[in-house]
Protein backbone atom coordinates (compact mmCIF):
# COMPACT_ATOMS: atom_id res chain seq x y z
CA UNK A 1 0.00 0.00 0.00
CA UNK A 2 2.87 2.56 0.54
CA UNK A 3 4.70 1.88 -2.83
CA UNK A 4 0.78 2.24 -4.57
CA UNK A 5 0.73 5.85 -2.73
CA UNK A 6 4.11 6.79 -3.53
CA UNK A 7 3.15 6.51 -6.88
CA UNK A 8 0.34 7.92 -6.91
CA UNK A 9 1.81 10.92 -5.06
CA UNK A 10 5.02 10.62 -7.97
CA UNK A 11 1.99 12.18 -10.47
CA UNK A 12 1.23 14.43 -8.23
CA UNK A 13 1.46 18.65 -8.97
CA UNK A 14 4.10 18.98 -6.49
CA UNK A 15 6.27 16.20 -8.06
CA UNK A 16 5.46 17.87 -11.53
CA UNK A 17 6.29 20.80 -10.64
CA UNK A 18 9.68 20.03 -9.39
CA UNK A 19 9.85 17.97 -12.78
CA UNK A 20 9.11 20.91 -14.68
CA UNK A 21 11.84 23.34 -12.45
CA UNK A 22 14.65 20.65 -13.29
CA UNK A 23 14.27 20.01 -16.81
CA UNK A 24 14.12 24.21 -17.17
CA UNK A 25 16.99 24.90 -14.98
CA UNK A 26 18.76 22.58 -16.88
CA UNK A 27 18.01 23.74 -20.17
CA UNK A 28 18.66 27.44 -18.91
CA UNK A 29 21.84 26.67 -17.79
CA UNK A 30 22.86 24.56 -20.93
CA UNK A 31 21.48 26.99 -23.12
CA UNK A 32 22.58 30.86 -21.44
CA UNK A 33 25.49 29.96 -19.02
CA UNK A 34 23.31 31.30 -16.02
CA UNK A 35 22.81 28.48 -13.30
CA UNK A 36 19.90 28.22 -11.17
CA UNK A 37 20.21 25.15 -9.85
CA UNK A 38 21.58 25.61 -6.41
CA UNK A 39 19.25 28.08 -5.13
CA UNK A 40 17.18 27.78 -2.09
CA UNK A 41 14.09 26.00 -3.30
CA UNK A 42 11.55 27.70 -1.41
CA UNK A 43 12.32 31.74 -2.82
CA UNK A 44 13.42 30.36 -6.38
CA UNK A 45 9.84 28.67 -6.45
CA UNK A 46 7.95 32.01 -6.09
CA UNK A 47 10.10 33.56 -8.61
CA UNK A 48 9.84 30.82 -10.96
CA UNK A 49 5.91 31.42 -10.81
CA UNK A 50 6.28 35.09 -11.01
CA UNK A 51 8.14 34.94 -13.89
CA UNK A 52 5.23 32.75 -15.45
CA UNK A 53 3.17 35.18 -14.12
CA UNK A 54 5.24 38.22 -15.82
CA UNK A 55 5.57 35.86 -19.42
CA UNK A 56 1.82 35.38 -19.29
CA UNK A 57 2.28 31.75 -19.51
CA UNK A 58 0.65 28.76 -17.64
CA UNK A 59 3.08 26.22 -16.72
CA UNK A 60 6.98 25.91 -16.55
CA UNK A 61 7.47 23.74 -19.21
CA UNK A 62 5.80 26.89 -21.46
CA UNK A 63 8.60 29.60 -19.70
CA UNK A 64 11.02 26.57 -20.90
CA UNK A 65 9.87 26.80 -24.70
CA UNK A 66 10.11 30.99 -24.02
CA UNK A 67 13.28 30.95 -22.54
CA UNK A 68 14.70 28.84 -25.33
CA UNK A 69 12.92 30.39 -28.54
CA UNK A 70 12.27 34.09 -27.62
CA UNK A 71 15.45 35.63 -27.57
CA UNK A 72 14.49 39.08 -25.62
CA UNK A 73 12.78 36.44 -22.41
CA UNK A 74 16.28 35.80 -20.87
CA UNK A 75 17.45 38.83 -19.59
CA UNK A 76 13.71 39.43 -18.30
CA UNK A 77 13.84 35.99 -16.53
CA UNK A 78 17.46 36.85 -15.17
CA UNK A 79 15.94 39.99 -14.21
CA UNK A 80 12.96 38.28 -11.81
CA UNK A 81 15.26 35.84 -10.80
CA UNK A 82 18.40 38.05 -9.51
CA UNK A 83 16.35 41.39 -8.17
CA UNK A 84 16.30 41.77 -4.11
CA UNK A 85 14.16 44.93 -3.15
CA UNK A 86 16.16 47.07 -1.21
CA UNK A 87 16.25 51.08 -0.32
CA UNK A 88 19.16 53.47 0.70
CA UNK A 89 20.82 53.24 3.57
CA UNK A 90 19.11 49.81 4.25
CA UNK A 91 20.21 49.18 7.72
CA UNK A 92 21.04 52.39 8.94
CA UNK A 93 23.50 51.16 12.00
CA UNK A 94 25.82 49.12 9.52
CA UNK A 95 27.11 51.90 7.53
CA UNK A 96 27.14 53.71 10.45
CA UNK A 97 29.74 51.38 11.72
CA UNK A 98 30.99 51.51 8.24
CA UNK A 99 31.74 54.79 9.22
CA UNK A 100 33.48 54.38 12.21
CA UNK A 101 35.17 51.36 12.20
CA UNK A 102 35.66 50.05 8.75
CA UNK A 103 36.64 53.54 7.14
CA UNK A 104 39.82 54.55 9.39
CA UNK A 105 40.89 50.70 8.20
CA UNK A 106 40.52 51.85 5.15
CA UNK A 107 42.49 54.69 5.31
CA UNK A 108 45.54 52.54 5.49
CA UNK A 109 45.54 51.62 1.82
CA UNK A 110 46.86 54.25 -0.50
CA UNK A 111 44.37 53.43 -2.90
CA UNK A 112 41.04 51.29 -1.99
CA UNK A 113 39.49 49.03 -3.98
CA UNK A 114 35.49 48.12 -2.81
CA UNK A 115 33.45 45.19 -4.21
CA UNK A 116 30.08 45.53 -4.14
CA UNK A 117 28.43 41.88 -5.06
CA UNK A 118 24.93 41.45 -6.09
CA UNK A 119 24.39 45.44 -6.21
CA UNK A 120 20.82 44.54 -7.47
CA UNK A 121 19.22 47.93 -8.53
CA UNK A 122 22.03 49.91 -7.02
CA UNK A 123 20.72 51.97 -3.53
CA UNK A 124 23.21 50.22 -1.76
CA UNK A 125 26.24 50.93 -3.65
CA UNK A 126 25.36 54.55 -3.78
CA UNK A 127 24.90 54.88 -0.38
CA UNK A 128 28.12 53.55 0.27
CA UNK A 129 29.61 56.05 -2.26
CA UNK A 130 28.03 58.81 0.20
CA UNK A 131 29.89 57.63 3.14
CA UNK A 132 32.91 57.02 1.47
CA UNK A 133 32.63 60.94 -0.29
CA UNK A 134 31.78 62.17 3.52
CA UNK A 135 34.86 60.39 4.85
CA UNK A 136 37.17 61.56 2.11
CA UNK A 137 37.74 58.62 0.83
CA UNK A 138 35.98 58.29 -2.39
CA UNK A 139 38.65 60.08 -4.57
CA UNK A 140 41.19 57.26 -3.57
CA UNK A 141 38.28 54.68 -3.96
CA UNK A 142 36.97 52.59 -6.85
CA UNK A 143 33.75 50.84 -6.37
CA UNK A 144 33.14 47.27 -8.71
CA UNK A 145 29.71 46.74 -8.17
CA UNK A 146 28.39 43.95 -9.76
CA UNK A 147 25.14 41.75 -10.61
CA UNK A 148 23.99 39.08 -12.55
CA UNK A 149 21.17 40.79 -14.19
CA UNK A 150 22.24 43.53 -17.07
CA UNK A 151 19.17 44.78 -16.82
CA UNK A 152 19.03 45.14 -12.91
CA UNK A 153 23.06 46.76 -13.58
CA UNK A 154 21.00 48.98 -16.09
CA UNK A 155 18.68 50.49 -13.44
CA UNK A 156 21.98 50.71 -11.27
CA UNK A 157 24.32 52.28 -13.44
CA UNK A 158 21.52 55.17 -14.70
CA UNK A 159 21.28 55.82 -10.94
CA UNK A 160 17.75 57.24 -11.38
CA UNK A 161 15.09 56.78 -8.95
CA UNK A 162 11.88 57.93 -8.38
CA UNK A 163 12.23 61.76 -6.26
CA UNK A 164 9.46 60.03 -3.65
CA UNK A 165 11.29 56.85 -3.26
CA UNK A 166 14.90 58.79 -2.37
CA UNK A 167 13.04 61.47 0.19
CA UNK A 168 11.99 58.38 1.97
CA UNK A 169 15.44 57.57 2.57
CA UNK A 170 16.24 60.66 4.22
CA UNK A 171 15.61 60.17 8.13
CA UNK A 172 18.28 56.65 7.32
CA UNK A 173 20.70 58.24 5.94
CA UNK A 174 20.67 60.97 9.28
CA UNK A 175 20.64 57.57 11.22
CA UNK A 176 23.91 56.27 9.56
CA UNK A 177 25.73 59.17 10.70
CA UNK A 178 25.50 61.55 7.71
CA UNK A 179 25.61 65.00 8.15
CA UNK A 180 24.96 66.59 5.25
CA UNK A 181 21.41 67.94 3.46
CA UNK A 182 20.69 64.25 1.87
CA UNK A 183 18.85 66.22 -1.13
CA UNK A 184 22.65 67.43 -2.00
CA UNK A 185 23.29 64.49 -3.20
CA UNK A 186 20.53 64.25 -5.98
CA UNK A 187 19.15 66.44 -8.70
CA UNK A 188 15.36 65.96 -9.44
CA UNK A 189 12.91 66.98 -11.94
CA UNK A 190 8.90 66.62 -10.57
CA UNK A 191 8.47 62.54 -10.42
CA UNK A 192 12.84 61.20 -10.74
CA UNK A 193 15.91 62.29 -9.14
CA UNK A 194 19.33 61.06 -10.37
CA UNK A 195 22.26 60.42 -8.52
CA UNK A 196 24.79 63.34 -8.67
CA UNK A 197 27.94 62.44 -10.90
CA UNK A 198 30.79 63.06 -9.00
CA UNK A 199 29.08 59.99 -6.86
CA UNK A 200 28.98 58.11 -9.88
CA UNK A 201 32.26 58.96 -11.36
CA UNK A 202 33.89 56.30 -9.14
CA UNK A 203 31.59 53.24 -9.59
CA UNK A 204 32.14 50.39 -12.50
CA UNK A 205 28.90 48.61 -12.74
CA UNK A 206 29.67 45.67 -14.22
CA UNK A 207 28.03 41.96 -14.88
CA UNK A 208 29.43 38.77 -12.65
CA UNK A 209 27.73 35.97 -11.96
CA UNK A 210 28.79 34.21 -8.36
CA UNK A 211 27.78 30.97 -9.14
CA UNK A 212 30.33 30.68 -12.57
CA UNK A 213 32.63 33.40 -12.64
CA UNK A 214 35.42 33.61 -10.08
CA UNK A 215 37.67 36.22 -8.57
CA UNK A 216 39.12 39.18 -10.82
CA UNK A 217 40.43 41.74 -8.67
CA UNK A 218 42.11 41.54 -4.72
CA UNK A 219 39.48 44.24 -2.81
CA UNK A 220 39.94 45.92 0.81
CA UNK A 221 36.12 45.90 1.44
CA UNK A 222 33.89 43.22 -0.05
CA UNK A 223 29.49 43.98 0.52
CA UNK A 224 27.20 40.85 -0.57
CA UNK A 225 24.27 41.54 1.48
CA UNK A 226 21.33 39.40 1.19
CA UNK A 227 22.67 37.68 -1.74
CA UNK A 228 23.92 34.08 -0.53
CA UNK A 229 20.13 34.09 1.31
CA UNK A 230 19.20 32.92 -1.59
CA UNK A 231 21.57 30.12 -2.84
CA UNK A 232 21.43 26.58 -1.03
CA UNK A 233 24.00 25.87 1.55
CA UNK A 234 26.57 23.91 -0.84
CA UNK A 235 26.31 26.97 -3.11
CA UNK A 236 26.77 29.26 -0.23
CA UNK A 237 29.70 28.08 1.03
CA UNK A 238 31.16 28.26 -1.92
CA UNK A 239 30.79 31.86 -3.14
CA UNK A 240 31.95 32.67 0.56
CA UNK A 241 34.79 30.58 -0.46
CA UNK A 242 35.05 33.28 -3.89
CA UNK A 243 34.47 36.14 -1.41
CA UNK A 244 37.72 35.40 1.02
CA UNK A 245 40.05 34.86 -1.76
CA UNK A 246 38.87 38.04 -3.27
CA UNK A 247 39.70 39.81 0.07
CA UNK A 248 42.96 41.25 0.65
CA UNK A 249 44.31 39.78 3.96
CA UNK A 250 42.24 42.34 6.36
CA UNK A 251 39.82 43.19 4.22
CA UNK A 252 36.67 43.38 5.50
CA UNK A 253 33.23 41.59 4.49
CA UNK A 254 30.02 42.98 5.15
CA UNK A 255 26.96 40.32 5.11
CA UNK A 256 23.65 41.00 5.67
CA UNK A 257 22.27 41.28 8.89
CA UNK A 258 20.60 37.36 9.15
CA UNK A 259 23.62 35.97 7.11
CA UNK A 260 26.53 34.78 9.08
CA UNK A 261 29.48 33.42 9.29
CA UNK A 262 29.34 30.52 11.72
CA UNK A 263 29.08 27.59 10.86
CA UNK A 264 30.35 28.06 7.64
CA UNK A 265 34.23 26.46 6.25
CA UNK A 266 35.90 29.58 6.27
CA UNK A 267 34.93 30.42 9.51
CA UNK A 268 38.30 30.19 11.08
CA UNK A 269 39.66 32.70 8.25
CA UNK A 270 37.94 35.54 9.47
CA UNK A 271 37.73 37.88 13.04
CA UNK A 272 34.62 39.24 13.76
CA UNK A 273 34.93 42.98 13.89
CA UNK A 274 30.85 43.19 15.13
CA UNK A 275 28.62 39.77 14.26
CA UNK A 276 25.11 41.74 15.08
CA UNK A 277 25.81 44.04 12.47
CA UNK A 278 27.67 40.85 10.38
CA UNK A 279 30.97 42.81 9.62
CA UNK A 280 34.41 40.38 9.67
CA UNK A 281 38.11 41.13 8.64
CA UNK A 282 40.10 38.58 6.66
CA UNK A 283 43.01 37.64 9.10
CA UNK A 284 44.08 34.17 7.08
CA UNK B 1 -0.52 12.27 11.19
CA UNK B 2 2.53 14.24 13.65
CA UNK B 3 2.91 18.15 13.98
CA UNK B 4 6.10 18.93 12.93
CA UNK B 5 5.32 22.66 12.72
CA UNK B 6 3.20 26.01 13.41
CA UNK B 7 3.20 28.86 11.55
CA UNK B 8 1.06 32.19 12.93
CA UNK B 9 0.40 35.12 10.99
CA UNK B 10 -0.50 38.77 12.57
CA UNK B 11 -0.70 42.27 11.28
CA UNK B 12 0.27 45.27 13.05
CA UNK B 13 -1.56 45.25 16.63
CA UNK B 14 -1.07 41.41 16.55
CA UNK B 15 1.18 41.75 18.84
CA UNK B 16 -1.31 41.22 22.04
CA UNK B 17 -3.02 38.22 19.99
CA UNK B 18 0.27 36.71 20.21
CA UNK B 19 0.83 37.40 23.16
CA UNK B 20 -2.31 35.47 24.27
CA UNK B 21 -1.72 32.11 22.18
CA UNK B 22 1.81 31.63 23.49
CA UNK B 23 0.13 32.12 27.04
CA UNK B 24 -2.21 29.44 26.00
CA UNK B 25 -0.34 26.80 25.19
CA UNK B 26 0.01 23.83 27.78
CA UNK B 27 3.20 23.51 29.48
CA UNK B 28 6.10 21.35 27.86
CA UNK B 29 4.63 22.30 24.23
CA UNK B 30 7.60 21.81 21.89
CA UNK B 31 6.92 21.93 18.36
CA UNK B 32 8.68 24.48 16.97
CA UNK B 33 6.58 27.73 15.63
CA UNK B 34 7.42 30.36 13.07
CA UNK B 35 5.69 33.80 13.10
CA UNK B 36 4.88 36.40 10.57
CA UNK B 37 3.60 39.49 12.32
CA UNK B 38 3.50 42.92 9.94
CA UNK B 39 5.52 45.23 11.23
CA UNK B 40 7.67 48.62 10.37
CA UNK B 41 11.05 47.73 8.20
CA UNK B 42 12.97 49.33 10.84
CA UNK B 43 11.33 47.92 13.79
CA UNK B 44 13.56 47.35 16.55
CA UNK B 45 13.62 43.70 17.82
CA UNK B 46 11.54 44.23 21.09
CA UNK B 47 8.95 42.32 19.44
CA UNK B 48 10.64 39.09 20.26
CA UNK B 49 11.21 40.42 23.87
CA UNK B 50 7.71 41.15 24.53
CA UNK B 51 6.67 37.96 22.75
CA UNK B 52 8.97 36.07 25.52
CA UNK B 53 7.82 37.49 28.58
CA UNK B 54 4.66 34.96 27.80
CA UNK B 55 6.72 31.93 27.27
CA UNK B 56 8.74 29.67 28.61
CA UNK B 57 9.59 29.31 25.36
CA UNK B 58 12.94 30.49 23.30
CA UNK B 59 11.76 33.36 21.22
CA UNK B 60 14.11 34.77 18.51
CA UNK B 61 14.49 35.78 14.91
CA UNK B 62 15.85 33.35 12.78
CA UNK B 63 19.03 33.98 10.61
CA UNK B 64 18.83 32.58 6.95
CA UNK B 65 19.47 28.78 7.04
CA UNK B 66 18.83 27.95 10.67
CA UNK B 67 17.58 24.72 11.64
CA UNK B 68 14.42 24.41 12.85
CA UNK B 69 14.48 23.17 16.22
CA UNK B 70 11.91 22.31 19.03
CA UNK B 71 10.70 24.46 21.99
CA UNK B 72 11.84 27.51 19.81
CA UNK B 73 9.50 30.98 18.35
CA UNK B 74 11.20 32.06 15.28
CA UNK B 75 9.75 35.28 14.75
CA UNK B 76 10.26 36.85 10.79
CA UNK B 77 12.60 39.73 11.38
CA UNK B 78 11.88 43.31 10.14
CA UNK B 79 11.91 43.87 6.51
CA UNK B 80 12.24 40.14 5.52
CA UNK B 81 10.17 37.31 3.89
CA UNK B 82 10.76 34.19 6.58
CA UNK B 83 10.21 30.90 4.53
CA UNK B 84 10.17 27.02 5.16
CA UNK B 85 12.76 25.07 3.47
CA UNK B 86 12.16 21.43 2.98
CA UNK B 87 15.21 20.20 4.93
CA UNK B 88 13.83 21.67 8.34
CA UNK B 89 15.57 24.84 7.71
CA UNK B 90 14.28 28.76 7.41
CA UNK B 91 15.57 31.02 4.41
CA UNK B 92 14.75 34.64 4.23
CA UNK B 93 14.21 36.82 1.16
CA UNK B 94 14.28 40.32 0.55
CA UNK B 95 12.16 40.10 -2.72
CA UNK B 96 9.75 42.57 -2.93
CA UNK B 97 6.25 42.78 -0.37
CA UNK B 98 3.40 40.08 -0.94
CA UNK B 99 0.22 42.16 -0.80
CA UNK B 100 1.94 44.57 0.30
CA UNK B 101 4.02 43.24 2.94
CA UNK B 102 7.89 42.10 4.14
CA UNK B 103 7.31 39.83 6.29
CA UNK B 104 4.59 38.46 4.16
CA UNK B 105 2.13 35.88 5.97
CA UNK B 106 1.40 34.03 2.89
CA UNK B 107 4.81 33.90 2.00
CA UNK B 108 5.11 32.07 5.18
CA UNK B 109 2.48 29.74 4.75
CA UNK B 110 2.80 28.48 1.47
CA UNK B 111 6.57 27.77 1.31
CA UNK B 112 5.39 25.90 5.29
CA UNK B 113 2.83 24.22 3.64
CA UNK B 114 4.96 22.78 0.57
CA UNK B 115 7.60 21.77 2.77
CA UNK B 116 5.43 19.97 5.63
CA UNK B 117 2.54 19.01 3.87
CA UNK B 118 -0.03 16.90 6.72
CA UNK B 119 2.67 17.64 9.42
CA UNK B 120 1.58 21.68 9.49
CA UNK B 121 -0.54 23.50 11.59
CA UNK B 122 -1.39 27.59 10.36
CA UNK B 123 -2.52 30.03 12.75
CA UNK B 124 -4.35 33.23 11.06
CA UNK B 125 -4.84 35.95 14.26
CA UNK B 126 -6.48 39.13 13.81
CA UNK B 127 -5.10 41.30 10.41
CA UNK B 128 -5.99 44.29 8.77
CA UNK B 129 -5.78 42.46 5.10
CA UNK B 130 -5.94 39.83 2.82
CA UNK B 131 -2.16 38.17 3.54
CA UNK B 132 -2.89 35.21 4.92
CA UNK B 133 -5.69 34.21 3.07
CA UNK B 134 -3.91 32.71 -0.03
CA UNK B 135 -1.62 30.98 2.78
CA UNK B 136 -4.42 29.78 4.47
CA UNK B 137 -5.57 27.64 1.16
CA UNK B 138 -2.31 26.40 0.44
CA UNK B 139 -1.95 25.02 3.94
CA UNK B 140 -5.60 23.52 3.41
CA UNK B 141 -4.74 22.33 0.11
CA UNK B 142 -1.67 20.38 0.95
CA UNK B 143 -3.63 18.40 4.06
CA UNK B 144 -2.64 20.77 6.94
CA UNK B 145 -4.57 22.18 9.47
CA UNK B 146 -6.07 25.29 9.85
CA UNK B 147 -7.09 27.50 12.43
CA UNK B 148 -8.41 30.96 12.10
CA UNK B 149 -8.88 33.76 14.91
CA UNK B 150 -12.91 34.07 15.24
CA UNK B 151 -13.83 37.25 13.21
CA UNK B 152 -16.71 37.98 15.81
CA UNK B 153 -13.86 38.56 18.50
CA UNK B 154 -10.62 39.41 17.11
CA UNK B 155 -9.38 42.77 16.94
CA UNK B 156 -9.22 43.17 13.43
CA UNK B 157 -11.80 40.65 11.32
CA UNK B 158 -10.88 41.26 7.09
CA UNK B 159 -7.89 38.47 7.09
CA UNK B 160 -9.73 36.07 9.29
CA UNK B 161 -13.08 37.08 6.65
CA UNK B 162 -11.10 36.47 3.73
CA UNK B 163 -9.25 33.06 4.70
CA UNK B 164 -12.81 31.79 5.51
CA UNK B 165 -14.49 32.90 2.27
CA UNK B 166 -12.03 31.16 0.41
CA UNK B 167 -11.16 28.04 2.57
CA UNK B 168 -13.61 25.79 4.83
CA UNK B 169 -11.14 26.52 7.40
CA UNK B 170 -10.92 23.75 10.05
CA UNK B 171 -11.10 25.39 13.33
CA UNK B 172 -12.61 29.02 13.67
CA UNK B 173 -11.67 29.85 17.76
CA UNK B 174 -11.58 32.71 20.08
CA UNK B 175 -7.61 33.25 19.90
CA UNK B 176 -7.39 31.97 23.93
CA UNK B 177 -8.62 28.76 22.89
CA UNK B 178 -6.05 28.10 20.36
CA UNK B 179 -3.31 27.43 22.50
CA UNK B 180 -5.03 24.10 23.72
CA UNK B 181 -6.32 23.29 20.17
CA UNK B 182 -2.59 23.38 19.24
CA UNK B 183 -1.48 21.03 22.51
CA UNK B 184 -4.23 18.80 21.58
CA UNK B 185 -3.11 18.78 17.90
CA UNK B 186 0.30 17.66 19.31
CA UNK B 187 -0.36 15.31 21.24
CA UNK B 188 -0.36 12.43 18.60
CA UNK B 189 3.11 13.46 17.64
CA UNK B 190 4.53 12.60 20.95
CA UNK B 191 2.84 9.56 21.54
CA UNK B 192 4.39 8.65 18.27
CA UNK B 193 7.46 9.61 19.29
CA UNK B 194 7.53 7.77 22.37
CA UNK B 195 6.81 4.82 20.84
CA UNK B 196 9.49 4.64 18.26
CA UNK B 197 12.40 5.24 21.58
Amino acid sequence: MAAATAAAEDTGPAELEELETELLLAAVARRHGYDFRHYAAASLRRRLRRAMQEEGVPTLSALQDRLLHDPGAIRRFVSTLSVHVTGMFRDPDVYLLLRKKVVPLLRTWPFVRVWHAGCSTGEEVYSLAIVLHEEGLLPRCRIYATDLSDELLDVARRGVYPLRALRGYTAAYHQSGGRADFSSYYTADSANAIVREDLRRHIVFSPHNLVSDGSFNEFHLILCRNVMIYFDKGLRDRVIGLLHDSLAMFGVLALGLRETLRFAPCEGCFEVIDEPRRLYRRVR
Amino acid sequence: MALDLVVVGASLGGLAALQALLAGLPDGFAVPIAVAQHRRPDAESRLTALLGRKTSLAVREPDDKEPIEPGTVYVAPADYHLLVEGEGTFALSVDGPVTFARPSIDVLFESAAEAYGQRLAAVLLTASSDDGAAGIAAVAAHGGVTVVEDPETAASPVAGRAAMARTAVAHVLPVGEIGALLGELAKPAAAERRARR
